[in-house]
């Protein structure tokens, strides 16, 4: 039972702030992830909930307490570091048990456990070895046990998966999912890959330079996004942007293209505005070969010269020229397109994002 | 002619081998044969003389050697003892300094540039009963009111030896330690904490494991050292009062030039270096389990 509350949480390295103030209310059993480009601060706040760092300002609460002075033995929590941080002098099984050890549990009751949790995440013929025996997916795995075996309230993850290689990463993503479904326990959990935080969590928080941009469901994230920022950031391939300015009916980019202003947005602009507009991949694609909003009246076509494609089997990621650069659409139903011949593309616009060109802050149809 | 069909390396290694030859190897063989023979530097014909190991067996049915070895393992075993403990200590202070970390490393090596004939001499001022600092601060702070007898009575005196050996040479563990401490992952540390370890047990069963192989290389270095103390004893008391603090390398030293019995000594020098080479043994198996045992990759 054990919600995390953080409250203008500060953190401070002598004069430089690298956490300005931010509130997160983590709800018990939930799984968050704290996402965000490297050096945004993520593990600094991951490590002061943890207790491994001081905090400079603010609050953190777990459960009903104030943790702010406890160290973290007293928290009941568990971590998991990018690095493992296994005990290379202990075996497996002695990794795994040690919080026990040290919580003075009966030898037996200790044995139990750790046979427990070595059964779900298929250890068991490992317990006798050493870390520097095991590869790298082994020992991601051990040190998942050595945080589950104390059941703690609140698991952290700092990157835990950055060291797998893709294949291995998926594969223990799935088990980190299982974990949680298991486990009934609150999750926090670091990554700058935002496949992973959107694959894993119930909501994502996304932090740039020691603020938090957004707090919302995966879902949100992507088809919401309050910021240019957050717009860029979620999403794989990243979404298409440029600045437009707005005239009579139409959009018109820094080339000279123009594109009609998408309907939900009629009402709201005025000309001579200066916006971002932005476009995910799948929302632009050649025509026919993506899936429409249904909004026929949204839909702008143009014609298009292809300049490089990347298949991928099921569907190809196809860079046009537009406004003197690529824009990269999905498309569906793939069928081979000769680089330098231009084609039609469908632009939805009834899914087009807009946001103003000084503040990022999205526009709001 | 036949030089020149030798191979170059062979002909370019060649005088180098021979004055290690020279220096080594001759002295050597002839110390190991001497020791076969009654040979006493004053009476130079009795070199050629073989007694085979009647020498060997004079050494381990002497009294007076075996107490010189006892004592000597009692003292190396003390002094490793109490550099460990000391060195540890102060590695893990150093390695807690925020700033000046450099400057103390460098303070804690000072000791090291000591020669140690300047340390037993040190030392045998420091504890003089007469005009030594120690008494007199004793006095000074009224802790007694009697000139202690540091250097004279025999167990003071071993005591006093090993304070000096202790002094000069914990910072041989201390650095080795310190080396250990900054090499050391901090993951595993903040793991324990996060398993509930309290700092005491974090450094029990995380940190020390982890330091252990440094402070067997320490351990092997210093025995070694320890094994063949000679000049801090020879300047401090002499193996006195009353042999009470003869070492066994004390003895060798008179028994070879005191009592000018060269073959003697020689037979006592080899048993001697029995004692070292059984210690190295023993620390390098500590020290290999202990590699080990924290997967070390070195
Ligand atoms: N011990 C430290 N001293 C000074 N600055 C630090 C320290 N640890 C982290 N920082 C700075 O704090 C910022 C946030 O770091 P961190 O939380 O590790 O980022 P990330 O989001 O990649 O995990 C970075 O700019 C980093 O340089
Ligand atoms: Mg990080």
């Amino acid at each position: 039972m054990a919600p995390v509350s953080l409250k203008k949480l500060v953190k401070r390295y002598g004069a430089l702030e690298v956490v300005h103030g931010i509130d997160l209310e983590v709800k018990d059993r939930e799984f968050i992830a704290l996402v965000g480009p490297s050096g945004c601060g993520k593990s600094t706040t991951l490590r002061m909930i943890a207790g491994l760092e001081d905090v400079s300002g603010g609050t953190i609460e777990i459960g009903d307490n104030v943790v702010n002075d406890l160290p973290p033995r007293a928290r009941n929590i568990s971590m998991v570091f990018q690095s493992y941080a296994l005990y290379p002098h202990m075996t497996v099984g002695e990794n795994m048990g040690f919080s026990l050890k040290i919580a003075g549990r009966p030898v037996e009751e200790i044995k139990e456990k750790v046979a427990d949790a070595a059964a779900i995440l298929d250890l068991t013929h490992l317990l006798e070895r050493r870390p520097s025996q095991l590869s790298g997916g082994q020992r991601q795995r051990v040190a998942m046990g050595r945080a589950i075996v104390r059941r703690p309230d609140v698991f952290l993850f700092d990157e835990p998966l950055s060291n797998l290689d893709a294949k291995l990463r998926t594969q223990v993503r799935t088990e980190i999912k299982k974990l949680h479904a298991r486990m009934q326990a609150t999750m926090i959990y670091v990554t700058h890959d935002q496949v992973e935080a959107m694959t894993l969590s119930d909501r994502i928080v996304i932090m740039r330079d020691g603020h938090i941009e957004q707090v919302g469901t995966p879902e949100e994230v992507f088809n919401r996004p309050l910021t240019k920022f957050v717009a860029g950031f979620i999403g794989s391939p990243p979404m298409n942007m440029d600045d437009v300015t707005v005239a009579d009916g139409k959009l018109v980019f820094a080339s000279g293209a123009t594109l009609p202003i998408p309907p939900k947005f009629r009402q709201s602009l005025t000309p001579g505005q200066k916006l971002t507009f932005g476009l995910r991949p799948d929302d632009f694609f050649p025509t026919g070969h993506g899936l429409n909003s249904g909004d026929a009246e949204a839909v702008a076509e143009l014609e298009l010269p292809v300049s490089i494609t990347e298949p991928l089997g099921n569907e190809t990621l196809v860079f046009v020229g537009f406004n003197g650069r690529d824009w990269v659409s999905r498309m569906l139903n793939p069928r081979p397109l000769p680089s330098g011949q231009s084609i039609k593309m469908s632009f939805d616009l009834s899914q087009a994002h807009l946001f103003d060109l000084t503040t990022g802050k999205s526009l709001v149809a | 002619m036949k030089l020149s069909r030798l191979s170059a390396p062979v002909l370019l290694l060649f005088p180098a081998f021979l004055v290690l030859a020279a220096v080594v190897v001759v002295p050597l063989a002839l110390s190991f044969y001497s020791s076969f023979t009654p040979f006493r530097l004053t009476k130079p014909e009795s070199l050629y003389v073989f007694i085979g190991l009647r020498n060997y067996i004079t050494v381990i049915s002497s009294w007076d050697f075996w107490v010189a070895f006892g004592r000597t393992v009692l003292f190396l075993t003390i002094a490793l003892n109490a550099e460990m403990l000391l060195g540890l200590g102060l590695a893990l202070l150093v390695s807690k300094a925020v700033r000046g970390q450099r400057l103390l490393r460098t303070l804690m090596m000072f000791p090291m540039m000591f020669s140690p004939v300047l340390v037993g001499f040190q030392f045998k001022f420091l504890f003089n009963d007469n005009i030594g600092l120690i008494n007199n601060a004793l006095q000074s702070l009224g802790l007694t009111d009697q000139a202690i007898p540091w250097l004279i009575n025999g167990n003071l005196a071993l005591f006093s030896i090993t304070v000096a050996e202790v002094w000069s040479s914990t910072s041989v563990f201390a650095i080795l330690i310190l080396a250990g401490l900054l090499a050391m992952p901090r993951d595993p540390i903040e793991a324990a904490h996060v398993d509930g370890c309290t700092p005491l047990q974090t450094f029990r069963y995380v940190t020390w494991p982890y330091l252990m192989p440094f402070a067997f290389i320490a351990m092997t270095i210093r025995s070694l050292d320890v094994a063949r103390a000679y000049d801090i004893v020879k300047i401090m008391t002499d193996g006195g009062p009353a042999k009470r603090t003869e070492l066994l390398w004390t003895l060798v030293g008179r028994t070879a030039y005191g009592d000018a019995r060269m073959g003697m000594a020689n037979a006592m020098a080899y048993f001697a270096i029995v004692l070292s080479i059984l210690f190295t043994v023993y620390f390098f198996r500590k020290l290999a389990a202990a590699r080990q045992q924290i997967g070390a990759e070195w």
